[in-house]
């Protein structure tokens, strides 16, 4: 495989982008592996790439039942973050950060991560204390946080409206300066091309069907391209984690299946060059480099696997949007689209071994899992090698709803749609 | 997505509060064993497909019914008032 550089790039240039190499081997499926991982969003591929690279474990298949992307990895609204309050998250969204921070040279792919600070809105002086206790928290983990007043959000979010005259005023904000937004896609092809470099077979188009046990071990899977036997099955599935367990006979598990739903309009010039979110409602947006203003809210609220939504929630935060930015108003939606999420009881993931022997879980990512690719790939591949989590995802454990160690960072007791 | 009130008609689902999975049994008050009670509160089969739900009308009438909505194609098949006012129910 060939590296990419500004050689390369000058080079096909001259022979009009036509000797472009694949970016990963079209693989077809062997009998037998060391490690089968069942999805190929940007979570399996992540783990595969650590697993590889980390821990030398190389004779490893992705299986994944659509093309390479079509999952959340290709959906979601690319917004990074580490500013979390309970300590078990913010040291893992930490280490995801520090990956991220890292990631476009490690992988030679260009993720083009970009720091553009992200701002949550306070609307109450209620919400202006949250914040500074979220904030004070969050730095004394050794994670970036800044408080702003209304004059300073103006300064660096000139099209926002900050006057008196509306029903939620803004009354100042939270920062992240080093949180952004990162190229989603990119994301998935970049951990592809590098697991696919170790030799990490991805196989697209293969679904998996059913369980292959010895008793209660799991020794393989069944998919759509044959039966594949393995000594450690890793599921990765995200939104379909309830569907893929009960192929094992789990009949219930803390989730439950949401759409939450991505809108992008046509492009503009530059006009939001940091991440905003509506603390009165649930808004947030950013620009891409394309131009396109890129925005989301809440989930449509019920139980879902259908992977659009519905227009209730497409007014709510379009109403959202004009609401904090007047200009919007007479802008045209270019595209929405939806996808299903793994809405956990705590709002909070799973990274374990089990629950049967041999079979390993990364589940639970609710509205956050974009953020957490890094360091999920990274844990779930230590936690598979080791047959034993790291500290940094020991508190993800599922038996956790059992023994009453959830992790409520929002505080808003057993309910599937934390946010 | 219309959910049909047996009091009120037809009426555009955003009138109603969703309130979730209606297979889920409580266990009984004096009931101690504590695995039941997670169960209860956190874990949820979570179907692809067919799935039992209560939901309220609560701009409307307010009653509590229960719905049978399929969760891949959102057609719903039945809509029953909840408690002792199901066996009233002629819609
Ligand atoms: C609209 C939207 C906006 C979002 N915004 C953000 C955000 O701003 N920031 C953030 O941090 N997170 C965000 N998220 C969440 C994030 O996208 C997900 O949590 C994360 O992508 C999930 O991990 P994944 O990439 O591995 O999932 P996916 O890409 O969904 O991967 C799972 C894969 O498993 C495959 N699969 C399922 N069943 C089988 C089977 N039986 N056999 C084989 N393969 C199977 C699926 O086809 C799929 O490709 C958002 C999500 C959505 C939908
Ligand atoms: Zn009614």
């Amino acid at each position: 495989m060939s590296r990419y550089s500004a050689f390369s790039l000058i080079k096909n240039a001259l022979s009009g982008h036509k000797n472009w190499k694949r970016t990963w081997r079209a693989a077809e499926p062997k009998p037998h592996y060391d490690v089968i991982i069942v999805g190929g969003g940007g979570h399996g591929l992540a783990t595969a790439y650590y697993l590889a690279k980390e821990h030398g474990i190389r004779n490893v298949a992705v299986l994944e039942k659509g093309g390479l992307g079509s999952g959340n990895i290709g959906r979601n609204t690319t917004i990074v973050r580490s500013n979390y309050i309970l300590p078990a998250n913010t040291r893992f969204y930490e280490h995801s950060m520090k990956l991220w921070e890292g990631l476009s040279n490690d992988l030679n792919y260009n993720m083009m991560f970009s720091q553009r600070g992200v701002i949550n809105l306070a609307h109450t002086p209620g919400q202006m204390d949250a914040f500074a206790r979220r904030g004070n928290a969050i730095l004394l983990e050794g994670v970036d946080a800044e408080l702003l007043d209304t004059e300073e959000i103006s300064r660096r979010v000139p099209g926002l409206y900050t006057g008196q005259n509306t029903r939620f005023p803004i009354v100042g904000g939270l920062c992240q300066p080093r949180g952004g937004t990162a190229r989603h896609d990119a994301v998935a092809w970049g951990y592809a091309r590098g697991a696919d470099k170790y030799g990490v077979d991805i196989i697209e188009h293969c679904e998996v069907t059913g369980f292959i046990k010895d008793g209660d071990t799991v020794t393989g899977v069944k998919t759509t391209r044959g039966d594949i036997s393995a000594p450690k099955v890793a599921i990765s599935v995200a939104g379909n984690t309830s569907t893929v367990m009960k192929l094992a006979s789990i009949d219930k598990m803390p989730i439950e299946s949401h759409v939450l739903q991505a809108f992008v309009t046509e492009p503009l010039k530059p006009l939001i060059n940091t991440v905003v979110t509506f603390g009165a409602g649930h808004l947030y947006i950013s620009q891409s480099d394309k131009g396109g203003l890129v925005f989301g809210g809440d989930l449509d609220g019920y139980n879902s696997y259908a992977q659009r939504g519905n227009l209730p929630i497409f007014e709510h935060v379009a109403a959202a949007a004009v609401t904090m930015f007047p200009n919007l108003a007479r802008l045209k939606l270019l595209r929405n689209w939806g996808g299903i999420m793994d809405m956990s009881m705590d709002g909070s993931p799973i990274i374990c071994t089990g629950p049967l022997p041999g079979m390993y879980l990364n589940a639970g990512w609710c509205y956050g899992g974009f953020k957490a690719t890094p360091a999920a790939g990274w844990c779930f591949a230590h936690t598979i090698a080791n047959d034993a989590p790291h500290a940094l995802n020991a508190d993800f454990t599922l038996d956790r709803f059992y023994n009453g160690r959830q992790l409520d960072e929002r505080g808003a007791g057993p309910y599937p749609a934390h946010q | 997505m219309i959910i049909k009130c047996p009091h009120c008609g037809p009426r555009e689902a955003s009138e109603y509060t969703y309130i979730g999975d209606a297979s889920i049994q409580r266990p009984d008050h004096n009931d101690t064993d504590m695995e039941k009670w997670s169960d209860y509160v956190f874990m949820r089969e979570n179907p692809r497909g067919a799935h039992m739900e209560h939901w309220q009308h609560t701009s409307g009438c307010r009653s509590f019914v229960k719905v049978l909505r399929d969760t891949v194609t959102h057609e719903i098949s039945d809509v029953t008032l909840e408690g002792p006012w199901q066996a009233e129910d002629k819609s």
